[in-house]
């Protein structure tokens, strides 16, 4: 339990694609594919994700990139520089004095980018919902894409949130966002 | 121990009369009073003294006592790792009336003063620098004070046309709602299978307790 069983491959038709491409490429010497496939395909391969740890989510967050879950293998590379990632994680309580800092640095990420909002702290503000210093959602910053609840939620609940953003960019994904 | 700190307590005392206003013994723990003015003395020879010797200044944190003329307690929490003892040192204030600083005292006290100002406004006289250190900059107002509300005054969003973080006054869409689980109809009583027990052994005299092999 708790380990992801990868789904059994569709052998026949698989094998009857990779057929299908090698006959091309023997016969033409070029395959055809439509470009904003083959983008958004490229796109959901390597998204890097910039570690915006607030809080206890942060430590899950981490578990993630451990070799159990290991993030890794979807592309999923941790980038601590927002000039380099494509998706922002905010994992756990965002405070009043972070909001702004939060928003600089989601402004400093290149385009396409995306927001994972991270456990309910991040979602609505959680068990500090009504506290004085804490911002009810970072959806009230930044605009948030994927959702994760939990409190905090587990690696897998992140992982699972992780590959609804890819699915999300391959059927959105356009050249200009 | 206690007995060491109730010497120690007595020690005090009778070095400094007139500055250790009241000396509390309490669940082996030793608490002293002093007035605002004569506390960096107190400190001095907490600090100082050889047979008190407490070196370390573990905290200072505030208490909020809203029906007092005085309303706040500043705590002063010190170690001796000499003598491994610990003691209290509590001075009554108000909003206007300053505290000497201990800064000069135990150098770590300056954060711990700018943190009791930030949440109590409480204010220190001749700190090296008293200004907020956790609230968000430019915060109003002063969070631990009873009379301070949960929710506080503002929150913030986003605006996309001034492109810039706002301040707006509170709007929530559900007030915060404080059960009371002992009214018979707002909780369910919450009694756990085996509490009967409890109530059946109070009432009946202790049985004998097994004896040990």
């Amino acid at each position: 339990m708790g380990v992801m069983t990868p789904a059994k491959p569709n052998t026949a038709a698989e094998a009857a694609l990779s057929r299908a491409l090698n006959d091309e490429l023997a016969d033409k010497g070029f395959v055809v594919a439509q470009l904003d496939k083959l983008v958004t395909w490229a796109r959901t391969g390597s998204m890097w994700g910039l570690t915006f740890g607030l809080a206890c989510c942060g430590v899950e967050m981490i578990h993630c990139w451990m070799s159990r879950y290991d993030l890794d293998r979807f592309g999923f590379a941790p980038m601590p520089s927002p000039r380099a990632a494509d998706v922002m994680i905010v994992a756990g309580t965002l405070t009043n004095k972070m909001a702004p800092a939060l928003r600089k640095v989601y402004d400093q990420m290149a385009e396409p980018r995306y927001v994972i909002s991270m456990g309910s702290c991040a979602n609505g503000g959680g068990y500090y919902h009504y506290s004085y210093s804490v911002v009810r959602g970072c959806d009230r910053i930044v605009p948030v894409d994927v959702y994760v609840p939990g409190c905090p939620p587990t690696a897998e609940a992140l992982l699972y949130g992780v590959l609804q953003l890819q699915k999300k960019v391959r059927r959105t994904g356009t050249l200009v966002r | 121990m206690s007995e060491a700190l109730k010497e120690l307590g007595d020690h005090i005392a009778q070095a400094l009369p007139g500055v250790v206003s009241r000396t509390e013994m309490r669940l082996g723990e030793l608490m002293l009073e002093a007035s605002a003015d004569k506390v960096i003395a107190l400190l001095t020879f907490l600090r100082d003294d050889q047979k008190c010797l407490f070196k370390q200044l573990i905290d200072i944190c505030g208490v909020d006592w809203p029906e007092r003329e005085k309303r706040f307690d500043v705590v002063y929490n010190l170690l001796s790792l000499k003598n491994n003892q610990r003691i209290r040192v509590k001075v009554a204030t108000d909003e206007t009336t300053p505290v000497p600083s201990a800064a000069p005292v135990f150098s770590s006290a300056g954060w711990f003063e700018r943190e009791t100002y930030d949440l109590y406004g409480v204010w220190f006289s001749d700190h090296p620098d008293l200004r907020r250190i956790l609230t968000d900059y430019g915060f109003e107002g002063h969070p631990l004070r009873k009379d301070f509300p949960l929710t506080g005054f503002v929150e913030l969003r986003w605006d996309d046309v001034q492109k810039r973080v706002v301040y707006e006054p509170v709007k929530l869409a559900q007030e915060f709602r404080r059960f009371d689980f002992l009214s018979p109809w707002e909780g369910a009583p919450q009694v756990l299978p085996g509490d009967e027990k409890a109530q059946e052994k109070a009432a009946a005299p202790a049985p004998a307790p097994a004896k040990a092999n």
